[in-house]
């Protein structure tokens, strides 16, 4: 299949970008960062400089790859990333658009390579269990209700691929950080140290410079492990009661 | 900065306060709409005037209005500064292309709340200004009831309404006020981490049926008064 490709091309985090047309040959069964390779090895022939994007497991679990493919993060298919985007969803002669995720808190560094740092400060702030946990536990050694464990797990599928701040109008963090807050604060271990996590969470979501949420949930319809808005209202539980509740008077 | 206002300059803080001063205008709108059906009472305007004299001197009513007013203010002030972050967090440069994918919600109502929100502060500038600003000026002609003489905005509210451009205005701005509540409801409840599978559904519901009557209810009277003549 043969398909036109328009690709926003920068050079660097500074340097002003503009779309370049290329053309390019694929196969329904390749992937779609298969097809980039593809045009990446025809550029690389040609003494071109590829197009530089994201990627590292290539199995829709790490949350590398990061771009907009036609107006969508992680392109049309919903609860798949773009590694897992294949392209027998597209037709011959189609023309596909591809660009970075934008948003001032995910400035671009190259190409439709954006820099996500400002979710790693985030989970920094609160995002782990300062516990002990020691050993892997026996099955049901600490017992955690059906449906509690459940939920933990939807929102521990959240792989941090910024889909949700893509997709977002506000370019909010709400999906992303809400999703850390409510997997480990269900679970016995994360709990301890909830209310804190949510406050300092938030408070590096908002110095980061994300916007706010206004419950549009384009984030839920475009997250690739279909993260539900329920935990945004968790959150918004969450850093409620520890703002207005916990001890702490700072 | 005391716990305080750091809990109400954060994000989800900010939002708390769109969601409280929304519902209260929520709750409002009904009372403003029961008020206002008097209108219809063809009566000359008698209850009507005699609601309106009621609501304008008595000084919990008036305690309350003025509670309304800041408001109205507060949500309107602090949704433009939410509407001006948030466009500065999207960043200077767009997508060249753009799908509107939600996941149940009204996507046109959701994206443009400060729109529809901007139309109808203008909307509320106008009606104050025509009913509320001339029957304080004093501008107003007087009715006389079982002998107690009273402000006539019944014949205020007629007069405007035989004006076929102030009746296309008010049903056009109900409509808006319809997609901002459509949207405004549920999301009130929403960011205050009101959010079930057992009330959702519910609210949801609650919601639709709101933002259609109650715009519903507000168009029907100039509309009705402009016909009756």
């Amino acid at each position: 299949m043969k398909l036109t490709l328009k690709i926003w091309r920068q050079k660097s985090a500074n340097a002003k970008g503009k779309f370049e047309t290329y053309t390019v040959e694929a196969t329904p069964h390749m992937s779609f960062l298969e097809m980039l390779d593809v045009l990446n090895e025809d550029l690389i022939s040609k003494k071109e400089e590829p197009v530089a994007f994201e990627h590292d497991c290539r199995e829709g679990i790490c949350g590398t790859c990061s771009m907009v493919i036609n107006g969508e993060p992680h392109g049309p298919m919903q609860g798949t990333t773009t590694c897992q985007l294949h392209m027998r969803h597209f037709k011959d002669g189609d023309t596909i658009v591809i660009e970075p995720f934008r948003a001032s808190a995910f400035p671009v560094i190259k190409d439709l390579v954006v820099t996500r740092d400002s979710f790693d400060r985030i989970i920094q702030a609160g995002g782990y269990i300062s516990i002990n946990t020691g050993q892997a536990q026996d099955g049901n050694a600490i017992p955690i209700e059906k449906e509690t464990a459940a939920s933990a797990f939807d929102a521990a599928a959240c792989i941090g691929c910024g889909a949700c701040v893509a997709a977002c109008p506000n370019a909010s963090a709400m999906l992303f950080v809400s999703a850390k807050v409510a997997h480990l604060g269900r679970l016995p271990q994360g709990e301890v140290e909830a209310k804190r996590r949510a406050q300092a969470m938030v408070k590096q979501m908002d110095d980061e410079g994300f916007g706010m949420c206004s419950n549009i949930t384009a984030c839920e319809a475009e997250c690739p492990k279909g993260i539900s808005v329920e935990n945004i209202a968790k959150l918004n539980r969450e850093y409620l009661s520890s703002a207005l509740g916990s001890e702490t008077t700072v | 900065m005391s716990w305080f206002s750091n809990f109400l300059t954060s994000s989800i803080g900010r939002k708390v306060v769109m969601s409280l001063t929304g519902l209260f205008l929520i709750i409002f709108l009904v009372v403003h709409l029961v008020g206002n059906l008097q209108l219809l009472a063809g009566d000359g305007g008698k209850a009507f005037n005699l609601y309106a004299e009621f609501m304008t001197t008595n000084p919990l009513i008036k305690t309350t209005s003025y509670l309304l007013y800041a408001g109205i203010l507060l949500h309107a002030f602090q949704g433009w500064a939410l509407w001006r972050k948030n466009r500065k967090a999207r960043g200077s440069k767009g997508y060249a292309v753009k799908v509107n994918k939600v996941a149940g919600t009204n996507s046109f109502a959701a994206s443009n709340m400060g729109w529809l929100g901007t139309i109808i502060f203008v909307f509320i500038a106008v009606h104050m200004y025509q009913f509320w600003l001339q029957m304080k000026l004093g501008a107003t002609p007087m009715a006389t009831y079982d002998g107690k003489e009273v402000k006539d905005l019944y014949a205020l509210v007629s007069a405007a309404y035989e004006n076929i451009g102030f009746v296309i205005f008010y049903v056009v701005s109900m409509v808006v006020i319809g997609y901002h509540l459509v949207h405004g409801f549920q999301s009130a409840f929403q960011t205050l981490g009101i959010n079930h599978r057992k009330y959702t559904p519910f609210i949801q519901g609650l919601g639709k049926a709101y933002a259609i009557l109650i715009p519903l209810g507000f168009a029907v009277i100039p509309i009705v008064m402009y016909l009756k003549g």
